[in-house]
């Protein structure tokens, strides 16, 4: 996935401000070469022991496999960007994979780009009454959509009650969506990759995009700049529902059986643990959805290597765990050391 | 014109934190009353639906289900006052209940196996503690890293394996009271905890550090407040308190499994801030902590009773939660939105034109 995008073009800024700008600049390639840089030594080592991890059919695997978490990574590091995260996903992710695939059972016919749109428009709804609250109420994101997915979770239960979706009432182009390749590349992998591409570019240069990350840096000094926050953080919010609503389509579309436990246990820490792996800053204002894909495939490659290596599934967790500390240690440790370098520069200037 | 009036709107409402908690100490206050009321409440509506809620047996149940969270929630509510928060918790409990397990399995006595679990919760509270206090790294990042890595532990040491061969002495904690009463063990230990922490949290100089490193770090540092030792020491009672927790876990449900505890951090959480702690830190009482967990407990044990489906007891507990952090919001909000109102009520007649002014 990483080679299908682009990384982050170094932007012309005028001579004058070149200073500062690049060297930032050059730490945020620093922070997700970092993290290529690991995911390419994993990939290494591993083909290198066993080289049937680099077979065709297992990368199809690993990225099959990582583009529901890459995809919602994605919505999450919008909301996460402006200094807010979104504990819900995993809940509006279950209760749209059940609604959404339980249509074909009770809609005769149903074409599968509306089943889509149905995903898509209970993930809005939801993202938008977590936006709501969370922007027009100014509450903390954490407790609002720790409520959320406590209830979201509740009315899932009822839905879904002790009914599941069963496989055989999927239509056979629906089911074959996470199978098909061209070039032996799965098209789901590639829809994800440029999903994620738009929502990089749209960060990265847009100015209601940019405008997210001076929220996460500096909520009230934005504020001050003439940014709608409210509704820009609201935007976040229904666009990483709304993302997490087609997660859990494509959720059902790879895992075919669905009840109330889709998405696991876990779904929504380890999109998180993800986007921070990926260089994301938790408290907001740094980070790039690249990144954040990154580090969702990071820990989708590490879950399949271990697996490969005849490592027991039972020291993923683990891993996955430590590599999240080290990330975070690591990218502490740089932003000292460009917070050191930017002063001694401002101080030279100033001499 | 507009901007102005966005940058008074800024200002009063995003008044300086000392200022937000010396008002909000009066309306959390109110929230803690208002939570006893529903408290009370639930107890009522529970008598309501079944006859056999407030029997002596069901309380047993209760404190039984609710038991192990409410003891995780005492450490859990210090650091959020203190500023942080420790997302771990259910897997120290894992790894704690899987160290019990494993080393039962290899025919440990058990109270070697005490001191060893002793040892397991305060090395992961130490590293926990030591990474967000020494190395400055957000807490949040941190407890979700080590919540991967103590459960992945608990994952290695025991694998597939489930060990349930405990001696009935100990199980017997998921079975009979204390001293032949309706009160479950763990809620007795849960009692007990309530009171230490209550004390230390309210009346001793350690508790108003805890507050007042919460509302502002720099502040209490500048103060001469050991912010740093004492948020490890934190980090290291919680680690403690978790693996005790794990052992009750184990013991009742007479089962070391490397899933125990899984995904309760949310709960504990949630129990703490139904009771009215800010997460922002510096705000909160060790009473409204045991009003969220007697809620909590209500909530589920009602449903239990009933035919409702136990596990949709989220949505109150969700709801709840949703009113909790709305109440002391709502003058701001009420404000917010009639500004909101007014703004579009004003311009509209201005775009149709003064003159009818």
């Amino acid at each position: 996935m990483s080679t299908t995008l682009a990384p982050p073009r170094e932007p012309s800024g005028a001579p004058a401000e070149i200073g500062s700008r690049r060297l930032t600049e050059r730490v945020f390639r620093v922070r997700e070469s970092g993290i290529i840089a690991v995911l390419a030594l994993f990939v290494l080592v591993t083909a290198l022991i066993q080289p049937r991890f680099v077979s065709s059919s297992n990368i199809q695997f690993v990225l099959v496999n990582t583009a529901v978490y890459a995809l919602v990574a994605l919505g999450e590091t919008m909301v996460i960007i402006t200094r807010n995260v979104d504990l819900s996903v995993q809940s509006v992710l279950a209760l749209s994979a059940y609604l959404s695939a339980g249509l074909f059972g009770h809609v005769h016919g149903i074409p599968i780009p509306v089943v889509f749109l149905v995903g898509l428009g209970i993930g809005l709804a939801f993202g938008a009454a977590n936006g709501l609250m969370v922007s027009l109420g100014r509450v903390p994101s954490l407790v609002v959509t720790l409520a959320t997915l406590y209830i979201i979770q509740g009315i899932d239960i009822l839905v879904v009650g002790g009914n599941e979706v069963v496989a055989s009432s999927l239509p056979a182009g629906f089911v074959d969506i996470p199978n098909a390749t061209i070039f032996d590349i799965p098209w789901l992998a590639i829809a994800v990759a440029a999903v994620i591409a738009a929502g990089a570019y749209y960060l990265r240069s847009f100015r209601s995009g940019r405008e997210l990350y001076a929220i996460g840096s500096n909520p009230d000094g934005a504020r001050l700049a003439g940014i709608p926050v409210a509704r820009r953080v609201f935007t976040a919010f229904t666009l990483c529902g709304g993302i997490a609503g087609v997660g859990g389509v494509l959720w059902a579309a790879q895992y075919q059986t669905i009840n109330t436990s889709a998405g696991g246990n876990n779904f929504s820490l380890i999109v998180i643990a993800s986007v921070v792996v990926g260089g994301v800053a938790i408290f907001g204002g740094s980070g790039s959805a690249v990144g954040a894909a990154i580090g969702a495939l990071l820990l989708g490659t590490i879950n399949v290597a271990l697996d490969v290596l005849g490592i027991s599934d039972f020291w993923d967790q683990a891993i996955a765990g430590f590599l999240l500390l080290l990330a975070i240690t690591l990218d502490r440790g740089i932003s000292v050391r460009l917070a050191a370098a930017l002063r001694k520069r401002s101080a030279r200037d100033a001499a | 014109m507009q901007p102005d009036q966005d940058t008074s709107l800024a200002a009063t409402v995003d008044a300086p934190p000392g200022w937000r908690s010396r008002f909000d100490s009066r309306s959390m206050l109110r929230w803690e009353t208002g939570l006893a009321i529903v408290v009370i409440g639930i107890g009522i509506l529970g008598m309501g639906t079944s006859s056999e809620f407030l029997t002596g047996n069901n309380m047993f149940n209760l404190g039984l289900q609710s038991g192990e969270i409410a003891i995780m929630a005492l450490p859990m509510t210090l650091i959020i006052i203190s500023g942080e928060i420790d997302l771990s918790v259910a897997s120290i409990m894992g790894m704690s209940s899987a160290v019990l397990g494993y080393l039962w399995g290899k025919h440990w006595p058990m109270l070697a196996i005490f001191v060893v679990i002793l040892l397991v919760g305060v090395l992961a509270g130490a590293i926990n503690g030591l990474l967000v206090t020494r190395l400055g790294l957000p807490s949040l990042a941190v407890t979700i890293g080590t919540l991967g890595l103590y459960r992945g532990v608990a994952n290695i040491i025991l694998g597939p394996n489930t060990i349930s061969n405990f001696p009935a002495t100990y199980t017997n904690v998921g079975v009979t009271g204390v001293l032949h009463t309706n009160v479950s063990f763990s809620a007795a230990v849960f009692v007990v905890l309530a009171v230490i922490f209550g004390v230390v949290l309210h009346f001793t100089p350690v508790g108003r550090s805890i507050y007042a490193m919460g509302a502002s770090p720099e502040a209490a540092t500048f103060a001469g407040i050991r912010v740093k030792r004492i948020k490890t020491m934190l980090y290291i009672v919680s680690g403690v308190v978790c693996s005790l927790a794990g052992v009750l876990l184990t013991f009742r449900l007479s089962t070391s499994v490397n899933s125990n505890g899984l995904g309760l951090e949310l709960d504990v959480v949630a129990v703490v801030l139904l009771g009215g702690v800010s997460i922002f830190g510096g705000r909160g009482t060790i009473v409204g902590v045991v009003l969220g967990v007697l809620a909590f407990a209500g909530i589920s044990n009602a449903l239990l009773l009933t035919s409702f489906n136990q596990e949709a007891a989220s949505i109150p507990v969700g709801g709840l939660l949703l009113i909790s952090v709305f109440v002391p919001n709502m003058a701001a909000l009420a404000g917010r939105l009639r500004r909101l109102v007014a703004r579009r009520g004003g311009a509209a007649p201005s775009a149709i034109g003064p003159g009818h002014d």
